[in-house]
């Protein structure tokens, strides 16, 4: 069968939360997502692992700014990195002094940052601002699919009928440390069939469970229970695959995370088929105490980030000694950064772009995008504009290390998408990046009253410039369109908006930059 | 149809895969039917209402914690007069191909149940129009428990409309059922034992002086009255009772045209019946006369009620429908023969015994609560009513209405309870197959479709002809206490669903991982639920409020606890 017709006739898949060492495990069957998706691309044993680091990371105390150090002192003297403690990837830019094991893994060559990752217009509620990241939506649109889910279910749209089977006989995606994602909800309505249930996994790798009293109704929900994991579709050879792996490297203990990315290695080692996983952490929304009051390298965030670098690199060290290192690629993210300024209370609140981190012995090593432009005089609503669409991540991991169609992708990112070279993967074909040392975009005229005028370059085909604001909002889009390669120029009257900081981006093909402009009375 | 027959038949449903693993049981209480005199708590209201009702809904918990648990139960069982006799089912499908079939002559929405037809396919139209009108009767049950005692006795006078075949007669057994459901078990006998569906399904009226049918004759004293003991499977009478009994039946018919049962006496054995010790040695006088058949069937209902097998045999079957299908010793000294002395006592009154078990220590005692599984009917009629979900007003929109109710009659079929069509004339396995009783009904076939069930009415719910039944995860929420607080929404929405509790731990992670979208905070549900409530038209407020409902209620229906009443 096609796998087009089986479109109309899809039955979605849904997702079973479950317990593994106290962490809910959901299982998202499908054979054909990873596997069709193989059948229209090149057949690969790539593994996605995704890591959500939930309540909102300050990007700007993850990844510091060396080179706009001043301003970002001043934006957040209360809990900045000092300069002598941050560790040094390249001359701008550095990490937070906890992340010393992200640290190794880039100079391994093993880690990237995507600066400022956002969206049009950013949401500032956890749960709305979730849901886009996990759905890809644009900001202004509800989309109840995940973008997960939509890639598998467009490779495999007849789940679960008709799983597990011997091309795919175990599950599409597993998520570990959450009882529901969004991430990985399929698009249809049809979705909504269960493929196993909570309690599957119970017990699994002495995971918790809700005890059974000694009474007529404890003898029958323990025979229920029995059932539901004698029923589950997966729980035999997600069972067998952890029990296949019996050494692993070591992993810091306690870290919650560590504990989630051990059980990954594990199962990928294991022999599952799984394309993704995706783990969760948190909480990172730091509104107060994010650091301590007489040590900004110390308190909340710091052990925060430290637990995800321990975390990450000891799950990197554990997939080399696993031999499977060339197997996996990972990546952050979190549904949003935080304001540039600080507040009183030595935390941050809710903002908007923000750093995503890749890792892998296939990533492309290297920082994607410019330090984030902080001004010298932050208000407390600034925020940090975005340099790169994060569904740009999304779609370029799909095609580089998934290897999907970009034809495919288009329909499962709903639209086309920025392709970035994130990864070495002989496998898939990769665009290379033509901006290198090249300036596609020049403001004529900064600070301005009214109007000023924004210099342009494309290499022809679709390009877009977009203006926003400091929270992030799209205040307009001047040129949405194919052009043929060439310069051009565009008149910008700022009409009534208030002075400030303003920003154009460009981007066009692989390409994007921004830049800002100031309007001024 | 024989049901020894049916064993053998070829059957199109599929049997129940048998899990051997069954558990060793706990302790059982020795509490009696002495008045229950503990708490009377939201706790007992659930605990009576999941047992007497379809699911325990909050509208319902409320109304009955007003009340003392005596009112309670009075309440319960005393069901006004007009109760018993709901509307008829319609006609929703379409006319004959036949024009001359009667069944033309009957308006859409107008019911079928007085006019025959001669087309089978129609036949089969009405058989499933009353099977989905059965079905809105339990959605749209009244708050006592005629509907959940109307199913009892129909495991209980188990017949199948395949076998009945005649959709009108099939309609008349129901109206037996409901009627005597909570009457007088003597005169349900006999109104059964003449029944137009029970004499086609178990040949009785092929049963005559010259050629007798022993089929009704024996299930009335295995099955139906007598029983066969404590262990199912003593049997006092002697087949010559059989064949005596089979006698005294003889002569009755159905009247096609008119759909009644009629007596023919030149058809019926006019000899003496001669019964066996069991029975006292009773002789039954043989009669002839147009009243010879109900006045030897009075005779031989007072024949086997005058021993005290029936009164067992009914009062455990009572007891495995609302209690539990375990039955040691202590429960047969202290609950089964208390009840079945009040049964006699009451001259076999149907409603007394209830009273007595549901008002005693021994239904409301902690060992008793949360370890009845659901059945098939309890989980999609109690899913449905538990949360809300709408369905089309059958005055209005019958069409809607019928098709909604058919999803439901689909899913209990595949979910191995199809009302109407029990497997055999012995009911439903769950209620009497030892050692597994109701843990047949979970098996690895129906407990992955039970989740999937509560899966799809949460996401995309159940859609026939552009008409849909949905679980809105927002009604459920909206009638607890206090929903904007996310501990409060866990905690409650588990006592509402559930008859066990879940960890403290068990209730924060889910707070934390759906309606905290993993945070910590509290107010992050709060203030979403607030936002949503201030406006409801917002798009975004409301999705995300519902998505977060909706998981959470996946993530609880899908577990082991929800099985449970």
């Amino acid at each position: 069968m096609k796998r087009r017709d089986f479109l109309r006739s899809s039955v979605p898949a849904v997702v079973l939360p479950t317990v593994i060492n106290g962490f809910s495990v959901k299982a998202f069957g499908s054979e054909s997502p990873l596997a069709q998706l193989l059948n229209g691309s090149t057949p690969n044993d790539h593994v996605l692992v995704i890591v959500q680091l939930s309540g909102g990371n300050d990007g700007l105390n993850t990844v510091i700014p060396i080179d706009t150090y001043s301003n970002y002192f001043n934006a957040r003297s209360n809990i900045a990195i000092p300069q002598n403690k941050i560790l040094q990837l390249t001359a701008k830019t550095g990490l937070n002094p906890a992340m010393t094991g992200m640290k190794a893994l880039y100079d391994e060559g093993k880690l990237s940052v995507v600066q400022a990752a956002g969206y049009p217009a950013p949401n500032f509620s956890h749960f709305r601002a979730t849901d886009i990241w996990m759905s890809a939506s644009d900001s202004n649109q509800v989309i109840v699919n995940g973008w997960a889910g939509r890639f598998l279910n467009y490779e495999y749209p007849n789940f679960p009928v008709g799983y597990p089977n011997n091309t795919m006989p175990d599950p599409l995606g597993i998520q570990i440390g959450s009882t529901t994602s969004l991430t990985f909800q399929g698009p249809s309505v049809s979705m909504g069939m269960s493929i196993s249930n909570p309690t599957n996994f119970y017990n699994l790798l002495s995971g918790i469970e809700d005890p059974a009293p000694n009474n007529n109704a404890g003898k029958e929900l323990k025979y229920i229970r029995l059932v539901a994991k004698q029923t589950s579709a997966y729980t035999t050879v997600v069972k067998a695959a952890a029990d296949a792996v019996t050494q692993q490297a070591p992993y810091p203990t306690p870290n919650p995370l560590a504990d989630q990315l051990k059980i990954v290695a594990r199962l990928i080692k294991g022999g599952l088929k799984t394309k993704i996983y995706q783990v969760n952490y948190g909480s990172f929304d730091t509104h107060s105490l994010q650091t301590t009051t007489t040590d900004p390298t110390a308190g909340s965030h710091a052990t925060l980030l430290k637990n995800v670098s321990d975390a990450i690199k000891a799950f990197q060290d554990d997939l080399k000694f696993l031999q499977i290192e060339d197997r996996v690629m990972g990546m952050t993210f979190s549904e949003f950064g935080r304001r540039i300024k600080s507040n009183s209370s030595t935390g941050t609140d809710h903002g908007a772009a923000a750093p995503m981190f890749l890792f892998g012995k296939n990533v492309v090593s290297k920082i994607w995008g410019d330090n984030p432009a902080i001004p010298a005089n932050v208000n407390v609503n600034d925020n940090i504009p975005m340099q790169y669409d994060f569904r740009s991540v999304y779609a370029s991991m799909m095609e580089h290390w998934l290897c999907v169609k970009n034809a495919d992708l288009q329909q499962i990112m709903l639209k086309d998408f920025q392709n970035l070279a994130l990864v070495k993967n002989p496998d898939c074909v990769i665009i290379p990046p033509t901006t290198a040392g090249t300036s596609y975009l020049e403001i004529w005229g900064t600070p301005f009253t009214q109007s000023t005028t924004i210099k342009y370059k494309t290499d022809g085909g679709h390009t877009l410039l977009q203006i926003f604001d400091t929270m992030g909002r799209l205040i307009s889009t001047p040129v949405d369109k194919d052009l043929p390669a060439g310069s051009y120029s565009y008149d910008y009257n700022s009409g009534a908006l208030p002075a400030g900081v303003y920003y154009a981006r460009l981007q066009n093909g692989p390409m994007q930059q921004v830049k800002a402009m100031i309007k001024v009375r | 149809m024989d049901r020894r027959d049916f064993l053998t038949a070829g059957k199109t449903k599929k049997a129940a895969p048998v899990n051997p693993i069954a558990f060793a049981s706990p302790t059982r209480t020795l509490s009696g039917i002495n008045p229950y005199t503990g708490p009377w708590t939201v706790n007992e209201v659930i605990h009576l209402l999941k047992r007497t009702m379809f699911g325990a809904k909050k509208a319902d918990v409320d109304f009955f914690a007003a009340m003392s648990m005596n009112q309670a139960v009075d309440a319960l069982l005393n069901v006004p007069l007009a109760q018993f006799t709901p509307a008829p089912p319609i006609k929703n499908y379409a006319n004959s191909v036949d024009p001359a079939d009667p069944d033309n002559a009957i308006a859409a929405g107008q019911t079928w149940v007085n006019i025959n037809t001669n087309d089978g396919s129609v036949d089969s139209n009405r058989t499933n129009a009353y099977r989905n009108w059965w079905i809105g009767q339990m959605v749209n049950q009244n708050r006592n428990i005629l509907e959940k005692m109307t199913l009892f006795w129909h495991n209980h006078f188990a017949t199948e409309t395949d076998s009945i075949g005649r959709a009108i007669w099939c309609y008349q057994n129901n109206t037996v059922l409901r009627k005597n459901a909570l009457g007088n078990f003597k005169q349900f006998v006999k109104e059964m034992t003449t029944n137009t569906g029970m004499l086609r399904y178990q040949n009785g009226y092929l049963n005559t002086n010259t050629a007798p049918d022993e089929n009704y004759g024996r299930e009335l004293q295995e099955l139906f009255v007598v029983g066969k003991g404590a262990d199912n499977a003593t049997q006092g009478y002697a087949e010559a009772d059989v064949k005596a009994a089979a006698k005294v039946l003889t002569g009755w018919q159905i009247n096609g045209n008119t759909n009644t049962a009629v007596f023919t006496s030149s058809r019926h054995d006019a000899t003496n019946k001669q019964f066996s010790a069991f029975y006292n040695n009773t002789v039954i006088t043989g009669r002839t006369g147009a009243t010879a058949g109900d006045l030897e069937l009075n005779d031989l209902l007072t024949m086997l009620l005058s021993i005290n097998d029936p009164s067992l045999h009914i009062c455990r079957k009572l007891y495995r429908w609302f209690v539990y299908y375990e039955i040691d010793a202590a429960t047969e000294a202290n609950v089964i023969a208390p009840l079945a002395q009040i049964f006699r006592t009451n001259n076999y009154e149907i409603k007394p015994v209830l009273e007595a078990l549901l008002k005693s220590e021994h239904f409301f005692d902690v060992l008793n609560q949360g370890c009845l599984i659901k059945s098939p009917v309890d989980i999609l009629v109690g899913t449905c009513r538990e949360f809300g979900v709408v369905f089309p007003d059958a005055t209005t929109d019958y069409v809607g209405a019928y098709n909604m109710w058919l999803i439901l009659n689909q899913l209990s079929f595949t979910f191995q309870q199809y009302i109407g069509d029990p497997p055999n004339v012995a009911g439903w396995p769950a209620y009497y197959q030892q050692p597994q009783f109701y843990e047949i009904w979970i098996n690895s076939d129906t407990f992955p479709k039970r989740n999937q069930f509560t899966d799809v009415m949460l996401t995309s719910g159940f859609t026939r002809s552009g008409k849909k039944i949905v679980i809105d995860p927002t009604i459920f929420a909206k009638s607890l206490p206090n929903p904007g607080d996310p501990n409060a929404l866990i905690s409650d929405s588990v006592t509402y669903l559930f008859r066990l509790p879940l960890l403290q731990a068990s209730k924060d992670q889910l707070k934390r991982d759906v309606l905290l979208g993993g945070q910590t905070s509290d107010f992050y549900w709060t203030n979403a639920w607030t936002a949503w409530i201030a406006n409801p038209n917002d798009t975004v407020n409301a999705n995300i409020v519902k998505t977060k409902l909706k998981d959470l209620y996946m993530y609880l229906l899908k577990l082991a606890e929800y099985q449970l009443a």
